[in-house]
């Protein structure tokens, strides 16, 4: 008789943090106390809050135990399970009102939650086909099944699902021309590469449920008429691709993949797919080149994929996301997906909270949630007291949200208007310590390293860009530069051959269009404001601060700082590298930064 | 998998593994597992007490545990604490006991009198 069950997140995060061993201290305790047989341990996908990881919560009480160490894991079962006390050490506590929080229906970041597409994640087994079904999964397909196929379409196109993988393009719509299209064999392809590097929602999708991505492929190919499959995630996820492979296996074994499933004629199988992690291949015909076996370099469109696509065929390719949603559209029905969100972006966004934010990870809002409540209400804020600056979204594709639009409701088309995008979910949070030249250059030296070559505006004219970048970082920015990465930048946009080029100049644009005077600081009085650009700082010491204590000479591995004993120190400007050590070392805040 | 009875055949059975996970609001019995009562049998009390709500197709009752509550001598000891009703308080709940409560008092919604040895005022 099992009394109580252990959920150990395995998630990427929690997995890193050391969930293995803690995993295996509890384990080990289980069998000291001898209730192994009483007390089960349940691996599962990511529960959410990444940094407090490694997390383990107890049921029935749903007790959230956080930061869990292989020190202090005995306690969950020595105390908790042996004698019934709670461990209050390992409960989180609100960073303001430092009250604990006992399950995870006490912490602020879960409850502004809304869980659909990660509504397994964290509370099932992903390796448990039954599990899956036990939470209504394949019933969806079973319905599907018995649904004509422009049914199912239309059901999707009501539902207003757009496309999660960054353009937001109507599903439904993609769909009806896949089914459309003259040509067969047709395939469905899963875009799970998320080349974004802040965004992980894909990765926790297919490693924490990954059932709802085959239940939905088999939909979609029973909804445009395909029997072949191909799941494309990138070799970085290998857990993902573990779970995945593993998660095939067993929808073959039950009946849910392969040749006449649940007793109907339709038939379909899926094939995983392992792409070298370049960030054009996440580019839809980049990507079906890339399963083809051949070189990943993208094509102009039209054809669109949903005409020629995987070996010229007809080819339905969705994002990971996207695809989630799509077995509870089928289950509940489109007005109910329509509940949440805005009227023209409905349902939820899973965003990748990371930056300077109190609480990082994935989290689930829905559409039109505004980026205060976000920021402040789930991520907690900035942490040490620091000013919110802007968020980042879009990765190198988009742009800046500022503090004037903390209140805009966000989704597709609001993004849009003030110049970034929604893209796959990626949140990053800047405070006033970030420079936002230095936060652009960062993201087009991403677009510069990722260009595959085939096209001379966004090989050649973004690599111009962030010369131009660089130069006005290292405080060698001319009169004039503004306007000429204004110009240039328009010029990749118009002319670029694939969605990388033609988002690539974004980042620069974005806060070009918002800190144009921090641009202006940069080239024209040579400061960063927010002494981050290494080269436009200056240190110095301010005497009647300087007690000669001589820790700064010491700390100085150039010797630029010379003084005696109990006198004042002076930096010699020539000698300095600006490596900062000496303003870390004062204790007598003598050392000036600007 | 041939058909859709199948598939909710697997759902019921695996639902009831998943039990424990799910949101329990009806009320919940409460187990104290101090030094006390875990020399006094309340791992006992705790199995029993689990097996007869599944006997009783019971899924809507937590059962958890909790330290010591200080009334040593009557251990062990079980808190009843059904929604919008007082807790009662049972002491020497051993195997017998445990399973009278729930069939009587979770179940059949009577307090077990002459087990009772603490109710919360009204
Ligand atoms: C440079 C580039 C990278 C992309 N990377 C991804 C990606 O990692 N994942 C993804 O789903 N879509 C990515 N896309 C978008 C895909 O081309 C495609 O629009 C998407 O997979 C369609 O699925 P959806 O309609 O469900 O969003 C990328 C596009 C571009 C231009
Ligand atoms: S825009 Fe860039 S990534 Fe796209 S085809 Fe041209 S060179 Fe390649
Ligand atoms: S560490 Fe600060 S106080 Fe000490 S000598 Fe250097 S500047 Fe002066
Ligand atoms: S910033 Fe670094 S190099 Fe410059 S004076 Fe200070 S310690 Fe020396
Ligand atoms: S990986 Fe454990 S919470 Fe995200």
């Amino acid at each position: 008789m099992i009394r109580n069950q252990l959920l150990v997140c395995a998630g990427g995060a929690c997995i890193t943090s050391g969930e293995k061993s803690v995993k295996d201290v509890l384990v080990d305790e289980l069998k000291k106390n001898g209730i192994e047989d009483e007390v089960q341990v349940i691996e599962t996908g990511c529960m959410g809050a990444c940094d407090l990881g490694p997390i383990v919560v107890v049921y029935p009480e749903g007790t959230f135990y956080q930061k869990v160490t292989v020190e202090n894991a005995g306690l969950i079962v020595n105390e908790h399970l042996v004698k019934g006390r709670t461990v209050s050490e390992l409960l989180y506590s609100e960073p303001t009102s430092e009250k604990k929080a006992q399950t995870s229906g006490d912490i602020p970041f879960y409850t502004r939650q809304v869980k659909r597409v990660l509504r397994n994640c964290g509370v099932i087994d992903p390796l448990s086909i039954e599990e899956y079904i036990a939470r209504d999964g394949y019933f969806a397909l079973g319905k599907a099944l018995e649904m004509t196929p422009d049914d199912i379409i239309g059901v999707v196109l009501d539902s207003g699902l757009r496309g999660r993988g960054g353009a937001g393009f109507p599903t439904g719509l993609k769909w009806k021309a896949t089914r459309a299209a003259q040509g067969s064999p047709k395939y469905v392809v899963c875009n799970g590469d998320e080349g974004d590097p802040g965004a992980f929602m894909d990765r926790s999708v297919l490693e924490g449920d990954p059932h709802s991505i085959i239940e939905a492929m088999a939909i979609a190919g029973y909804a445009i008429g395909a029997e072949q499959g191909y799941m494309y995630v990138r070799a970085e996820y290998p857990l993902a691709i573990e779970r995945f492979e593993y998660a095939i296996g067993k929808a073959r074994e039950y009946g849910f993949l392969g040749r006449n499933i649940l007793g109907t004629s339709f038939s379909f199988d899926i094939e995983i797919r392992i792409g070298a992690g370049a960030f054009v291949c996440g580019e839809e015909t980049a990507l079906l080149r890339s399963i083809e076996g051949k070189r990943g370099t993208p094509s102009i469109k039209p054809p669109f994929p949903a005409q020629s696509g995987l070996w010229n065929k007809p080819t339905l390719i969705n994002n990971v996301e996207t695809y989630a949603n799509i077995p509870q559209i089928i289950t509940n029905g489109a007005e109910w997906f329509r509940s949440v969100g805005t009227a023209k972006s409905p349902g939820t966004k899973v965003f990748a909270l990371a930056g300077m934010v109190q609480n990082t990870g994935l989290v689930e809002v829905p559409m039109g949630t505004t980026l205060r409540e976000l920021v402040f209400d789930i991520g907690g804020g900035i942490p040490g007291g620091k000013k919110f600056k802007a968020a980042q979204t879009g990765g190198p594709s988009g742009g800046v949200i500022t503090p004037d639009y903390l209140d805009m409701p966000i989704d597709y088309d609001t993004l849009k208007e003030i110049g970034t995008i929604m893209g796959s979910g990626g949140l990053i949070v800047l405070d006033e310590t970030s420079c936002m030249v230095d936060v652009a250059k960062f993201y087009l030296g991403f677009t510069v390293d990722e260009s595959c070559g085939k096209c001379t505006p966004c090989r050649e004219g973004t690599r111009q860009m962030f010369h131009m970048m660089e130069q006005i970082c290292d405080g060698k920015g001319k009169d004039g530069d503004i306007e000429k990465l204004t110009k240039l930048g328009k010029c990749i946009i118009d002319t670029s051959l694939c969605g990388l080029g033609q988002t690539a100049p974004n980042p620069v644009l974005s806060t070009i269009r918002f800190y144009e005077d921090e641009y202006r600081a940069h080239i024209y009085d040579k400061k960063c404001p927010a002494h981050v650009c290494k080269h436009l700082l200056t240190y110095s010491v301010t005497a009647d601060k300087c007690v000669g204590c001589t820790a700064c000479a010491r700390q100085c591995s150039v010797h630029a700082i010379t003084g005696e004993v109990k006198k004042v120190h002076v930096i010699d400007q020539s000698k300095c590298i600006k490596c900062g050590s000496c303003y870390e070392i004062c204790r007598f805040g003598a050392i000036r930064k600007e | 998998m041939k058909s859709l009875e199948e598939l909710k055949r697997i759902k019921e059975q695996t639902l009831k593994e998943m039990d424990l996970r799910q949101a329990k609001e009806r009320g919940k019995v409460i187990v104290a597992m101090g030094t006390c009562g875990i020399a006094a049998g309340a791992k006992d009390a705790l199995m029993a007490i689990i097996e007869e709500l599944e006997k009783a197709d019971i899924h809507d009752v937590k059962v958890v545990q909790s330290g010591c509550m200080g009334l040593c001598d009557k251990e062990p000891t079980v808190e009843v604490a059904m929604k919008d009703q007082p807790a009662v308080i049972y002491g020497d709940v051993n195997d017998a006991n445990a399973r009278r409560i729930v069939r009587e008092h979770v179940q059949g919604g009577n307090v077990v009198a002459d087990l009772v040895i603490k109710r919360e005022n009204i």
